[in-house]
C-alpha cells in the first residue's frame, strides 16, 4: 500500500513523504471530480498542481485538509496520509488537522479585524501563547516571515481589509503560519495580484519552503517552473503526470502534458 | 438608399444605418415609452405621498389639541371649618379629615361667589359641571401637599370638564339649536362671563403623558399604556431575540439540509404571513387556558407577540447570517476554528447589525399590534399604571382602539394624540434600526 508511484523515481526511496494520497476519488453528487489519484508530497519540496480549469486541482487540494467536508454533496474515498495517519479515518480531529495543514485561498480573505487580530486569531483559539508577550512575539515573527512586517509594523491596529490586495494575501499567509502548520496549501494565491505583488509572494514561498511543506495550485506555468521542485499535471480529474518540475517542463512523458504546457489544451 | 423607409429591410451586410427612418422611429418610440413609464412611476409616488401627508396631517391636526387642555381659574377659600385646622389636629387626623371632605363644596362656594344669580339645585349642579370631576382630587392633593393653605384664599387653575373644553377648542357647534347640543345656553353664557374675566386658558396638559386611563377625557393619559407597551415589548424581546437567533444560527449553520429542515423552513416563512389574530388565539389557548397565566398581563401579551415576531427575527437573522461571505468562514476553518468558533467569532459579529435591524423592525411591528392582545384580555379599562409584567395592563394601540371607541367627542383628539405618541416610538425604533445598519455596515 505504501509503495510510491513509479513516476517519483529513486528520490522517493530516500525521503519519506509528508503527505500521501492513496487511491483518492472525489465525487460531487454524481460528478466524479477526482479519479483514483496517488501522489506523494514532500516536506522539503514545493509541489505545484497544474492543469486546465475544472480538472480538479482545487478539489484535490481541499481534500488535503478536509475543507471539502463543508460541501454536503462532496464525497471522498481512498486514503490521504499525513505522516502515515489517514486523515479520513473517523477518529481524526478535523479542527486539529486544519491547524496542522493550513490553507491560503485564491482571493485574499482577511478577517474584518485589525491586522494584529488577524494574525493572533489562530494562536488564540489554539492556546499557543500563554501570555500577551508571547502572542506579540508570534504576531511579529509571523508578519516578518510573511515579509509584511516592515509595511504594517506602525499600524497593527488598523483593519486588515484596508491593506492592498498583495498585502492582504501576505497577511493571510502570516495568519496561516502563525499557527505553526506543517503543511501549507495554496490555491492560486497570486491570481488576484499584479506582477510585483506576485514576485513578493513567490519570494516568500521560496523563503518558507525549507520550513513548511508547500503545495500550490497555479495556472501560470512560469510560476510553477520558478517556485516548485515537483509538479503534478491534472487533466479531467486524473493525475496525468507527476515528477520533478524540470523534467515535466523539458521532457514530459505524456502527450497530454506536452500539449498542455505548449498551450494546445487548456 | 432606396430601402430607407422600408421597416424591415433584408439583412444587409454593411454597417448598421443608425440614421435610417425606421431606426429614428424606433428610437423615438423608445424615448416615448421611457417617458410614459417615468411619469407613471412619478404619479404613483405622488399619490402615495399625498395619502401619507393627508393621513399624518389629519392626525396632527386632531391630535395637537389632545396635548392641551382648558383650565378655569377660580378663587378658592380653603376654610378651616370645612377642612379642619392643621395647627390643632394631628397630621394623621388632618389628612383623614381632608380625605373625607367633599371638595366640591369648596368649588361650589367659589363658583357661587362668581355667579351669585345662579340659584336652585339643578342650575347649581350644571354650574359645577363646568369644572372637571378631577378638580376635587387636584384640590385635595394641593391641600395635603401644603397644609399652610388652610385659612387662605387662592386663585387656582382647575381643569374644565371635557364639554367646556370642546367648546373652547371649537369642536362643538354652538350655532345648533339648544336641544341638539350637549352644552346648553346658560352654560355658554357663564363661560362667556368667565372668558371676559380672563379666567379661561388653554395650557399644555402634562397629565396626558404622565397619567393613566380615565373615563373622563380631560383626565385620561397614555402613560399607563406606554408602560404596558414597554413591559410587553421587554418580554417579547427577551423571548423572541434569543430563541430566534438560536434557531437562525442552527438552521443556517448546523442543520443538515434534508426534507425535515426544508419543511421547518417553509413553515417559518409561512408563519410570518399568518394573520396576527391567530397568534392571539394561540396565546389564549396556550398561555391562559393551559398554563394558567394571568389575564391582561404584559407577560402573556409579550409571549404572544413573541410568537408573532419570532418568524421575522428568524428570517432576518438567517438572511444576514447567509450574507456573511463564505470566504470568511473558509478563512476561519482553514486556521482550525471549530464550527462553533467560526459562528461565534466571525459570522455572528458580522451579521449582528442585520440581526438587530431585523429584531427592531419585528419589535416595531409588535408595538403596533392590537388584535392578538384583544384575544388575551389586554383590552380592559385599566386606570393604574402597571408595576410589573404580571399586573393588568394595556398597550398603546389597544388604548387607541379603546379611545376611538368612546362616545365622548373629546376622545377623538385623545385618540389622535395617542397615535402621535405611538408613531413617535415607531419612528424612533425604525430610526435606530437605520442608524445601526449604517453605522455597522461592513464593506468588503
Ligand atoms: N462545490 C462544488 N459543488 C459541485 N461541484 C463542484 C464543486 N466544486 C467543484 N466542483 C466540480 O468539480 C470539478 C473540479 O473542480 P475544481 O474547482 O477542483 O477545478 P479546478 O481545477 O480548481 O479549476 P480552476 O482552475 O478553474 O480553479 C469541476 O467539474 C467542478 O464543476
Ligand atoms: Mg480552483
Amino acid at each position: 500500500m505504501n509503495s510510491a508511484p513509479a513516476e517519483t523515481g529513486p528520490e522517493a526511496i530516500q525521503a519519506k513523504p509528508k503527505m500521501a494520497a492513496r487511491g483518492v476519488n472525489v465525487f460531487y453528487g454524481d460528478n466524479h471530480a477526482i479519479k483514483d489519484i496517488d501522489l506523494d508530497l514532500y516536506a522539503d519540496k514545493v509541489t505545484s498542481l497544474i492543469g486546465p480549469s475544472g480538472c480538479g486541482k482545487s478539489t484535490f487540494l481541499r481534500c488535503l485538509n478536509r475543507m471539502n467536508d463543508t460541501i454536503p454533496i462532496c464525497h471522498v474515498t481512498g486514503e490521504i496520509l499525513l505522516e502515515d495517519e489517514n486523515i479520513y479515518t473517523s477518529g481524526i480531529d478535523v479542527v486539529q488537522l486544519r491547524a496542522r495543514v493550513g490553507m491560503v485561498f485564491q482571493k485574499p480573505n482577511p478577517f474584518p479585524k485589525s491586522i494584529y487580530d488577524n494574525v493572533a486569531y489562530g494562536p488564540r483559539i489554539h492556546g499557543l501563547a500563554a501570555h500577551r508577550t508571547d502572542l506579540d512575539e508570534i504576531v511579529t515573527t509571523s508578519l516578518e516571515k510573511a515579509g509584511l512586517w516592515q509595511e504594517v509594523k506602525d499600524r497593527l491596529d488598523s483593519s486588515g481589509t484596508a491593506l492592498s490586495g498583495g498585502q492582504q494575501q501576505r497577511l493571510c499567509i502570516a495568519r496561516a503560519i502563525a499557527v505553526n502548520p506543517e503543511v501549507i496549501l495554496m490555491d492560486e494565491p497570486c491570481s488576484a495580484l499584479d506582477p510585483i505583488a506576485t514576485a513578493k509572494i513567490e519570494a516568500l514561498i521560496d523563503e518558507l519552503s525549507g520550513r513548511y511543506a508547500i503545495i500550490i495550485v497555479t495556472h501560470s506555468m512560469q510560476q510553477a517552473a520558478r517556485i516548485s521542485r515537483k509538479t503534478a499535471f491534472f487533466h479531467l480529474g486524473e493525475m496525468v503526470e507527476y515528477g520533478d518540475t524540470t523534467e515535466i517542463f523539458t521532457s514530459p512523458k505524456e502527450d497530454r502534458t506536452r500539449d498542455y504546457i505548449t498551450g494546445r489544451i487548456g | 438608399m432606396t430601402e430607407r423607409n422600408v421597416p424591415h429591410a433584408e439583412l444587409s451586410t454593411g454597417p448598421t444605418d443608425w440614421k435610417s427612418g425606421a431606426m429614428q422611429a424606433r428610437i423615438a418610440r423608445r424615448y416615448r415609452r421611457e417617458r410614459i413609464f417615468q411619469s407613471l412611476g412619478l404619479g404613483a409616488v405622488v399619490i402615495s405621498v399625498l395619502f401619507l401627508v393627508f393621513l399624518l396631517g389629519n392626525i396632527v391636526k386632531n391630535g395637537a389639541y389632545g396635548f392641551v387642555q382648558t383650565s378655569v381659574s377660580i378663587d378658592v377659600t380653603f376654610s378651616a371649618d370645612l377642612l379642619g385646622d392643621p395647627t390643632s389636629l394631628s397630621p394623621e387626623a388632618f389628612t383623614e379629615k381632608v380625605r373625607k371632605t367633599n371638595m366640591l363644596r369648596l368649588i361650589q362656594t367659589s363658583m357661587q361667589e362668581l355667579f351669585p344669580e345662579v340659584k336652585g339645585r339643578r342650575d347649581t349642579r350644571t354650574l359645577l359641571r363646568i369644572v372637571s370631576t378631577g378638580a376635587r382630587a387636584q384640590l385635595r392633593n394641593m391641600i395635603l401637599a401644603d397644609p399652610a393653605l388652610i385659612g387662605t384664599t387662592k386663585r387656582v387653575e382647575l381643569l374644565t370638564s371635557d364639554d367646556i373644553d370642546q367648546v373652547i377648542k371649537g369642536n362643538i357647534d354652538i350655532s345648533l339649536p339648544e336641544a341638539n347640543r350637549k352644552v346648553k345656553d346658560n352654560e355658554l353664557s357663564w363661560l362667556q362671563t368667565l372668558q371676559n374675566d380672563d379666567r379661561i386658558s388653554l395650557n399644555f396638559h402634562s397629565q396626558f403623558l404622565t397619567g393613566g386611563d380615565s373615563r373622563e377625557p380631560e383626565l385620561a393619559g397614555v402613560w399607563g399604556a406606554i408602560v404596558g407597551s414597554a413591559f410587553t415589548l421587554m418580554v417579547t424581546l427577551l423571548t423572541a431575540f434569543p430563541i430566534g437567533l438560536c434557531a437562525a444560527i442552527y438552521l443556517e449553520e448546523f442543520a443538515p439540509k434534508n426534507r425535515f429542515t426544508d419543511i421547518i423552513e417553509i413553515n417559518i416563512n409561512n408563519l410570518a404571513a399568518v394573520p396576527s389574530i391567530v397568534f392571539g388565539l394561540l396565546g389564549l389557548a396556550v398561555f391562559l387556558s393551559v398554563m394558567g397565566m394571568p389575564r391582561s398581563a404584559p407577560i402573556v401579551g409579550g409571549l404572544t407577540l413573541a410568537l408573532l415576531t419570532l418568524p421575522t427575527v428568524i428570517i432576518a437573522s438567517r438572511a444576514s447570517i447567509a450574507a456573511v461571505p463564505p470566504s470568511i468562514r473558509d478563512a476561519a476553518r482553514g486556521l482550525g476554528a471549530s464550527p462553533m468558533q467560526v459562528v461565534f467569532h466571525h459570522v455572528i459579529p458580522l451579521a449582528m447589525p442585520g440581526i438587530m435591524t431585523g429584531t427592531i423592525i419585528g419589535m416595531a411591528r409588535a408595538l403596533g399590534e392590537s388584535a392578538p392582545l384583544l384575544m388575551i384580555g389586554m383590552v380592559a379599562f385599566i386606570v393604574d399604571i402597571p408595576g410589573s409584567i404580571n399586573d393588568a395592563a394595556t398597550v398603546l394601540p389597544v388604548q387607541i382602539y379603546l379611545w376611538a371607541d368612546s362616545p365622548e367627542r373629546a376622545f377623538v383628539e385623545k385618540t389622535s394624540a395617542a397615535i402621535m405618541v405611538l408613531l413617535f416610538f415607531l419612528i424612533a425604533m425604525n430610526g435606530i434600526a437605520i442608524w445601526l445598519r449604517q453605522k455597522f455596515e461592513q464593506k468588503w
